[in-house]
């Protein structure tokens, strides 16, 4: 990462620098990824215009049209440079199975994504951090064992799997919770956490046992360092020489990752919203790729991608603003 | 855990080697790991000669019947036996993540060799060519190109191959650019070596252990994958049992014949620990300077 050479000095003009040549690699990155995705359709087997046609497709007029429509018929190299003018523009194409644009589609799930996701990553927080915490405070003590088997169980665990054992034990079995459906927060709050808190609940175990490793590494980093010694010397209680002196210390990478596996999480809403039926933006895809509509998936791609490559950024910009050795003198 | 037990006194004769299997040894979880991977791969391999029953075959008279003396493991909605389902399903887990990290490896090692040694532009396009890839996260990724590929195993596992080499290039990269500055691989160049040869004889034993930590914990994350992948029908096509269908499957009969969904996901949760243990260990006997993180 670049900010080693930054961090001992402090001043403005190297964050800047700095974030001059960040922006600097994201935009060479990010055309190439429209290549990459752009690429994709090359992989497809059989022709689209045969696909998109559906019963029509006997008709030579009409995949003509569709041939001419898509630019099926023009050079490869033209195909992408309209393809990435009209997604310079915010034009993700046209769904074929839906008849939607595929920009508004997103648009219309994200919002059901982003709900499950942001409890997940409350979930995700309030067990692993706490739990990194506790761990590297008992190091190699029975409280430390037991967090770091459950953090490996939580990564080890198929999300997929617990979602469908956690159906089957709260709903199946005790008929705590609705096993699959959605409503939205704003029609009902009681009934939208009922059917997101499983789900939530799901993904947010997986990322705790990642926030718990690297909270425990960044922990006993922290406590080992000279300015714990001191406090410890100076006599302060165990809890504030954890809680106010090695804690601050120890957070600052961890909200780095924190941004990354926020990314993540729409990784993991793709299988646990297709498990619950929850018809956000992972259920898009996967909807996408059973009706073979290229272009939906395409455009989740991209958009996931843009969504990644924003939140990485974000996470370094707050890592600079926490890091006081970064801040601007 | 002792810690002053932390560098062993090397007696005579004593290879790295040697030492490292020592450390890995001591490491009781992760011998663990290594035990139950054993068995997956010797349950994968004696399929055949071991499950009671075809793994295919269905029988109407036998459809979700709980597991009994007959089916440990009961039989799913066609009257198949799910144990010999497990265990031929095995087969499907355990080379999706052996043969796709495989070939991640393969695609990955040498561009990320390249970049590291050469520097300069080439550096610069592979590099941002493995940022781009690393910015789309690896299911998504391996999800749309599946998608694209068309639904088959072998499809899925080219997927998954391609989704997880950048972290090999970015390692590899690393690793390299590392071994570019020392001493040995200076007097390697300044002896006149041509740099496919200092690529292979001098740098890339020196990072095979970084790449077998890294390749065993991707395993595990390819497994994961693999029954995802297939889960969403875009792995094993049936009726060849994989675990991730087989979950599939079971999702519709939760009611009725909950056995259908405990036993592939406990399978899947078994191996991808073990493999998760396994590397864990692997990383403290390898690499003694990550040793207590």
């Amino acid at each position: 990462m670049g900010w080693s050479a930054s961090r001992a000095c402090g001043c403005n003009s190297v964050m800047w620098g700095w974030l001059l040549r960040r922006l600097g690699q994201i935009i060479p990155t990010l055309l190439i990824l429209s290549v990459l995705i752009f690429a994709l359709q090359q992989l497809m087997p059989g022709d689209p215009a045969i696909i998109m046609a559906g019963e029509e497709r006997g008709d030579p007029q009409v995949l003509a049209e569709i041939r001419a429509e898509l630019m099926l018929d023009r050079p490869i190299w033209e195909q992408y440079a309209a393809w990435l003018w009209r997604l310079l523009h915010g034009d993700l194409g046209f769904s074929w199975r839906i008849r939607q644009p595929v920009g508004s589609l997103i648009l219309e799930k994200l919002p059901v994504t982003l709900q499950l996701g942001g409890m997940a990553f409350l979930i995700a927080i309030a067990i692993g951090i706490p739990a990194g915490i506790v761990s590297a405070a008992f190091r190699d003590r029975p409280a430390d064992w037991a967090a770091n088997a459950v953090a490996l169980a939580g990564i080890s665990t198929p999300n997929f799997w617990l979602g469908i054992m956690m159906i089957l034990l709260f709903s199946v079995e005790l008929g705590w919770l609705p096993p699959s459906g959605y409503v939205p927060l704003s029609q009902d709050w009681r009934q939208s956490l009922a059917t997101t808190i499983m789900p939530a609940f799901v993904l947010g175990t997986g990322i705790a046992g990642v926030f718990m490793r690297h909270t425990r590494a960044a922990m006993i980093g922290a406590l080992s360092q000279d300015y714990v010694r001191t406090a410890r010397a100076k006599g302060l209680p165990e809890r504030v020489v954890i809680g106010r002196h090695a804690l601050r210390n120890a957070l600052v990478p961890v909200v780095t990752l924190a941004t990354i596996e926020l990314g993540r999480l729409l990784a993991g809403a793709v299988l646990t919203e297709q498990i619950f039926s929850i018809p956000g933006f992972g259920k898009l895809i996967v909807d996408a790729v059973f009706n073979r509509d290229y272009p939906v998936v395409q455009g989740v791609v991209v958009v996931t991608a843009l969504i990644f490559v924003t939140l990485s950024l974000i996470g370094d910009l707050l890592y600079m603003a926490i890091n006081p050795r970064l801040r601007a003198a | 855990m002792s810690v002053t037990t932390a560098i062993p006194t090397a007696a005579k004769g004593d290879s790295p080697a040697r030492r490292a299997l020592r450390r890995f040894l001591r490491h009781r979880l992760a011998v663990l790991g290594l035990i139950v991977i054993t068995i997956f791969v010797a349950g994968a391999v004696l399929a055949p000669w071991i499950a009671p029953y075809d793994p295919v075959a269905t029988s109407w008279s036998r459809i979700r019947k709980p597991p009994s003396e007959l089916h440990w493991f009961g039989t799913d909605e066609n009257g198949r036996d799910v144990l010999s389902r497990v265990l031929w399903g095995a087969r499907a887990s355990l080379m999706a993540g052996a043969l796709s990290v495989t070939a991640a490896l393969l695609i990955g090692v040498p561009f990320g060799l390249l970049a590291g040694l050469t520097g300069g532009w080439v550096d610069t396009i592979i590099s941002r060519f493995t940022d781009a890839m690393l910015s789309v996260p690896f299911l998504i990724l391996a999800i749309a190109l599946a998608a694209f590929l068309g639904p088959a195993l072998e499809n899925a596992m080219l997927a998954i191959a391609i989704s997880a080499s950048p972290i090999f290039v970015r390692l590899a990269r690393g690793m390299a650019m590392e071994a570019k500055a020392t001493e040995w691989v200076e007097a390697a160049r300044s002896l006149g070596n041509p740099p496919w040869r200092i690529a292979l004889v001098h740098v890339l034993p020196n990072i095979v252990p970084p790449l077998l930590v890294q390749a065993t914990l991707a395993i595990a994350e390819a497994i994961i994958a693999e029954a995802s992948l297939s889960f969403l029908g875009l792995g094993q096509q049936p009726p060849n049992p994989s675990w991730g269908s087989m979950l599939n499957a079971a999702q519709r009969f939760l009611t009725q014949a909950p056995w259908m969904a405990i036993y592939p996901g406990l399978a899947i949760f078994l191996v991808v620990l073990a493999f998760n243990l396994f590397g864990d260990g692997l990383r403290d006997a390898l690499d003694p300077r990550a040793r207590g993180r």
